[in-house]
This record gives structure tokens, sequence and C-alpha cells, in this order.
């Protein structure tokens, strides 16, 4: 956006605290905390789900009471208490009929504070933007522009009654129910998310994207994504996410799919700014996120994030390189400040023939926490000439946090070729006396330090969200050097 | 322009600068030599605001003002420059954005609009051309697997783009051939003016050949010992440093 001016970059630097810390009081309708089959079914009718809906979701139920929750990963937090949990929470005042106009102002007025106006969104910026707070969808734009095309983007609770052969054909298959603990747990519960469906041969004219955010104390959000781009078509998509401020923590546990068919190529850039939690480590929201894209014959994924919230993040957006001539590519930066926590990486399955994937992992850490790299480059036996490159680099700022890097590397095939290149370096009190005499601030320093470092990835997102990342990053280290 | 005196600074309760007095005019370019260890890097550092030093005693006055409570950057933006003895690497910034950074950081602590794309461009093709850089150069990451040469021209190259009022030299010399160090030291030469003051802090005399000082101070031991004219240079040179450590 040209609108962006190195004013409003300073505006934004002199908010220190989490910008989207407020609250709105808009009447909700919350089931009560605790999770059991009644709770599932009624989600299910709720949602005027069919039965095979309400089925699928129950059977997931059944797998996630006998699954334990992970502990594997380089982070320490109180186990959420999975029963002081509401799993569901809809703004009251949704209205499936009514039209834009007649969405509650106050609703309207956090978009406002959000930045993600609606009406200014469906004018400008080529972006369709379909906005789930907490968790259902409120408003989907440009849904007939894109119509034309026939494109499907809707609410996914949307597509189960509309579309529900895709749903049924593709739902599942990528992330199954009983893939892991929190995916078996958003496919019992999951009450609202995306779905998109791209046509064959056709590219999708416009940045699809998702605006996510939690609002109601005590609840989670469990959101699906379904994202199924068929043979030779084109997709860029891009989901936000945000969360007030709150003591207590929040729980996120999304499930991502992603099916890119023969040909076909996704974009899915990601940028993860809910509330982190206070300078104490106190409040902030759990991110456990399951994200999975299966790639058939000559087709490419490609996974962007930049992740600077949450309290604990786990999360390791994969390829499944089926095809012959498959692309996955994973460009992240995670940030951590104060008490945050990151264990965030990618898996790239090599299956099929000359398939290559890229890893490009930047992470920065500051205050007291921990950053950890987590990556599996697994090639099959029968992936002849499968290539594979990874670079995790890893800045350090201050002597109190800590970053750390797990590759995994597994090889069947003797023609593969794999690469990994990592570094870690700190911020140094030269470079920061260097900047300062040449009239640049420490804040200002350390910004263009890092946006130096993490510029390979966030070269990789859209331009208009390349700038906003660019601003996350400077407000999520504020204060990171004394 | 400059007025430093009395100066004491160190790290850590260890003494470096025990008492230094100078006083530069606008107009004027001051050389400062010295043999290794003598404090001549210190005192850029300390002019220049760096922190690692602590100063516990006497005053550092730019144009009436005693700056000694400003910080690195409030310093800069009062026309303090220092070109660094080893300039450091930020990788992933190339040289054109930390310019437009800097400039735009200091023309807003003067109150002025940021300066227009169009008129930093056009700067620019006259400071590159001035130290004949080559402008890809430009566009790489600072510093990064620049020869030592290349690092020294940068340095020029941004003091010509901040327009100082007080520069200095740290050891700008070394690290050069002389090719590189007559058109450094030519750009020097052409940005020297009536309204600005020039400090060339040297080990060897051969800069001072392409940049010619009104005023030669020889440092030891954190104090000035001898001042004189240009022919202090040619008397250090020929004498060595042995000389000034008997005066």
């Amino acid at each position: 956006m040209n609108k962006y001016t190195e004013d409003d970059l300073k505006k934004e630097l002199e908010t220190q605290e989490y910008e989207y810390g407020f609250y709105t009081d808009i009447e909700s309708d919350t089931f009560p905390k605790g999770l059991n089959e009644d709770i599932v079914r009624a989600i299910s009718k709720k949602k005027n789900e069919p039965e095979w809906m309400t089925e699928w979701r129950l059977d997931a139920f059944k797998i996630w009471q006998e699954m334990e929750e992970p502990d594997w990963a380089n982070v320490n937090y109180p186990k959420p208490d999975f029963q002081a949990i509401a799993y569901y929470s809809a703004p009251k005042s949704v209205d499936p009929n009514k039209t834009l106009d007649d969405v509650d102002p106050d609703l309207m007025a956090m978009y406002k504070k959000l930045g993600i106006s609606v009406d200014e969104q469906k004018k400008m910026n080529n972006i369709a933007m379909d906005i789930v707070v907490d968790s259902v969808s409120v408003a989907t734009t440009f849904k007939k522009t894109l119509g034309e095309k026939g494109i499907l983007f809707m609410p996914i609770s949307e597509a189960i009654q509309e579309h529900p052969e895709l749903v049924k054909k593709y739902m599942g298959t990528i992330v199954p129910k009983t893939d892991n603990f929190y995916a078996a747990l958003n496919s019992a519960v999951f009450t609202d998310g995306s779905f998109c469906y791209i046509p064959k041969g056709v590219k999708c004219p416009m940045e699809l994207s998702t605006y996510f955010r939690i609002n109601e104390g005590g609840t989670g959000q469990f959101e699906r994504t379904l994202l199924i781009a068929d043979e030779d078509s084109y997709v860029s998509y891009l989901e936000g996410c945000t969360a007030p401020a709150r003591d207590e923590n929040q729980l996120h546990a999304a499930v991502v799919e992603l099916i890119s068919l023969d040909g076909a190529e996704i974009k899915y850039s990601t940028v993860q700014n809910w509330y982190p939690g206070d300078k104490e480590g106190k409040g902030g929201v759990f991110n456990f996120v399951t994200k999975r894209g299966i790639c058939y014959k000559n087709s490419k994924i490609s996974w962007t994030q930049v992740e600077t919230g949450s309290a604990v993040t786990w999360k390791y957006p994969s390829c499944i390189l089926k095809g012959d001539n498959s692309v996955g590519e994973f460009y992240s930066i995670a940030v951590t400040n104060n008490y945050q926590q990151a264990d965030t990486g990618t898996k790239m399955i090599h299956l099929g023939k000359n398939t290559k994937s890229t890893i490009i992992s930047k992470g920065i850490s500051a205050g007291k926490s921990q950053n950890s790299y987590r990556g599996l480059v697994q090639i099959g036996s029968r992936a002849e000439n499968a290539r594979n490159f990874s670079q995790c680099d890893s800045l350090l700022m201050g002597n109190k946090c800590g970053a750390h890097t797990f590759p995994y590397i597994e090889s069947k095939n003797k023609s593969a070729q794999i690469e990994h290149e990592a570094t870690t370096s700190k911020i140094g009190e030269d470079q920061l006396f260097y900047c300062n005499q040449r009239g640049i601030d420490t804040e200002k320093a350390i910004a263009l330090i890092v946006n130096g470092f993490s510029k390979d990835v966030l070269n990789k997102l859209p331009m208009e969200f390349a700038v906003e990342a660019q601003k996350l990053l400077e407000i999520s280290l504020e204060g990171s050097v004394g | 322009m400059l007025e430093i005196k009395n100066l004491h600074a160190g790290i850590e309760n260890k003494g470096i600068l025990r008492g230094i007095n100078l006083k530069v005019n606008a107009g004027e370019v001051h050389a400062i030599m010295g043999p290794n260890g003598s404090g001549k890097s210190t005192l850029a550092a300390v002019i220049a605001g760096n922190e690692t030093y602590e100063v516990s005693k006497g005053t550092i006055v730019l144009e009436d003002e005693d700056i000694l409570e400003l910080s690195p950057d409030e310093r800069a933006h009062k026309g303090v420059f220092l070109s660094f003895q080893y300039p450091v690497e930020i990788p992933g910034v190339s040289t054109t954005n930390f310019m437009k950074t800097a400039i735009n950081a200091k023309r807003k602590a003067n109150g002025l609009e940021d300066l227009p794309a169009k008129d930093m461009l056009k700067m620019i093709r006259e400071k590159s051309a001035l130290l004949e850089m080559d402008r890809k150069f430009l566009s790489r990451s600072l510093n990064e697997g620049f020869s030592g040469g290349e690092k020294k021209r940068n340095e020029i190259f941004q003091m010509a783009m901040l327009e100082p009022k007080l520069a200095i030299l740290d050891e700008t010399d070394s690290g050069l051939d002389i090719d590189a160090l007559k058109v450094v030291a030519n750009g020097v030469n052409k940005l020297k003016s009536k309204d600005n003051a020039v400090i060339v802090i040297t080990h060897y005399q051969r800069l001072l050949d392409y940049i010619i000082p009104d005023f030669v101070h020889v440092l030891y031991n954190g104090k000035i010992v001898k001042s004189g004219g240009k022919e202090l240079a040619h008397e250090l040179e020929e004498k060595g440093y042995d000389w000034v450590k008997n005066l």
C-alpha cells in the first residue's frame, strides 16, 4: 500500500503494547464450557449439518479421547484444561440473510480497529476476504467476481451445505482425524474456517484472504481450511490472525489442508499475530496448528509464514510431494520476544521422481524467549533425483534467549541431493553503534537489521502483506534491547 | 566548530584519554597521529558518542552546545560523522536503503520532510560518481563481502551523502592501495568547505600527502604531546614515534 509512510511507522513504534489488545463487547452466543459427545452433536446441530458430518465429528471425538497431548516439542506450558474451554462462540447478531450493511456496528468498528474494514476491502486492493471472528464467518466479499470464474470461496460451514461432494472427497485426506491430538480435536469441534476451490486451468485473479480473530474470553478457535487447486490452476491465499489481550491462555488449534492437483500452484501465506502474552509471560494464545498440503504431478505448494504472535507456537506446514516433478517450498520468519516459545518448521516428504523442495527459515529470538526450528526432509525409495535445499538462520538479541535447530534427514534413495546450511548470529553492539552514528536510532536500527536478516522470506510475501509483515516485526521486537 | 577541554575517558576504570584539549574551527583540517594504543580511535569513538567508553571528566562542545549528554544518533543529527576503521556488515540491507534511512532520520530530527526519491537518486548518482564507485555496489548488502578498500570508499560515500559539519576519518587509509587512496582523498578534498571541518586520524604520513592538514597533533599515552603545522607529519615520518615518547 502506497499510503504507508515512515510517519506511520514512527507512530506505530510509539505503541508499546499489543496493538490489537482490545475486547469488543458484542453479544455472543456461547456454549457452556466443556467437551463431550453432546457438545459435539450440538455444534453440528447449530451449524445445521448433514448426518454424515455429525458422524465424522463424533468419530474424531472418539479418536481424540484416546490420544494424548504430544510433549516432544521444545516448549513448556501448563497443559490446557480441555473441559474449561467453550467450544462454540458466535457473535449473536449474525444472520446469513443480512447484507453487510446490516452487520452489527460494533463488529464493524472492530474491523476498523484491525484496519480491515470490510467496505474498504470491497473497494480496494483486489483482495477477497473471508473474516472469521471467533468461529463464525461473518462476511464474505468478492464472492460474485470469483463466482464468474467458477471459483468457490466461502466459509467451510457453507461448503458443507452447498458442496458436500467436494468436502466429503477431500476433507481429512491430507490431515486425517488420527493425525495428531490437536488435529483430532479440531476435527471434532471445528466451528468454521474457509473453503476454496479453483477450477481446472483457472488463475485466481486476486489474493484470497481470511482474517481470524479470537474475541470471546475462555473460548478456543478451531478453524478448518480446505483449499483445492484443480489441474493447472493457480491461487495465492493469505491468512492473518489476531486476538485480544487476555490474562488466561486461549487455545487455537487449526487444521489446514491443501490439495494441489496436476500442474496446479498454491501459494499460502500466513501472518500470525495472536496475542503473545504480556512482558511477564502471562496470558497469550496457544497456537497448535496442523498444516499440510499434497502435490500431484508437476504441481507446487509454497508456504510462507511470518509468525510474530502467540505464547506458544507448535506448527509445521508441510508438503507431501507425491507427483513426479512436484515442488514444495517453505519460507518462514518466526519472531519470539519476552517469554514466547516457538517450535516451528516443516516436513518435506519426497515420494515422486524429480521432486524438489526448498526450506528457508529465519528465527529471531529476543527477551527470554525460546525459538526452535524443527524440520524433516524425507526422501522415499522411489523418489529418483529428489533435491532439497535447507537454510536455517537464527538471530539472537540479548543473552537470555535461545535459538535451537532440529533438522531431521531421512533418505532411502541414493540419487537424492540434500543440502543443509545453518547460521547463528547476534545483533552486535558494533552494528547498533554503526547505525546510531549515521543518525538511525536504536529501535529503527534493530528493525533495519532484522528486516535485512529476513529479506529472503519477506520477498516471498505478496507486496501489501510484506509491508504489514515488516511493521509487525518491528512492533514485536520493541523494547527488546535495553 | 569543535572544542574539547580536558577530556578524560576510558573503559571500566582503565583510563585511555588523559586530558585532551583540541580546538577545531570551521574550514580546517586537523590530523591526529600517534603510535598504536595512544588513544586515537578512542578519541574518535568518544566524540561520536560510543557508550562503550566512559567519560569521567571534561567537555566536548560542538557549535556552542555541550554534546556529551547526547546519544550517538543525536550527535549524528547535529552533523558529526565518523568514518569507521572497521566498518560493520549489515546483511540484507543495501547501501542505498541504509543511506535512505539515515538521511531521512537526520532530516526528520531537523524538522524536514523525507527527501523525495527523485532527489535521493540524483544525489546518489552524483556522490557515487565523485568516488568513482560502481553503482551496482550500492544495491549490495552493506559492507558484506566488500574488500577493505571498498569498505573505506563506501564510508566516504556515506560521508558525501550525509554532508556532515564535522567528519572524523579513523584510519581511512589503512587497507587502501595507492589508487584507492587518491580517489578517497580526492573525494574528501571535494567535500571540504569553509563551513565544515575534518579530523583525519592516521598512523602514517602517506594520506596527508593527499589530504593536506592545517594542523597536526601527536597523541601519545592519552594526551596531545605536540601540535604543529603539516611539516610536523614529515618530522614524525623521519624520526619515528620513539621520538615523541621522549617529549
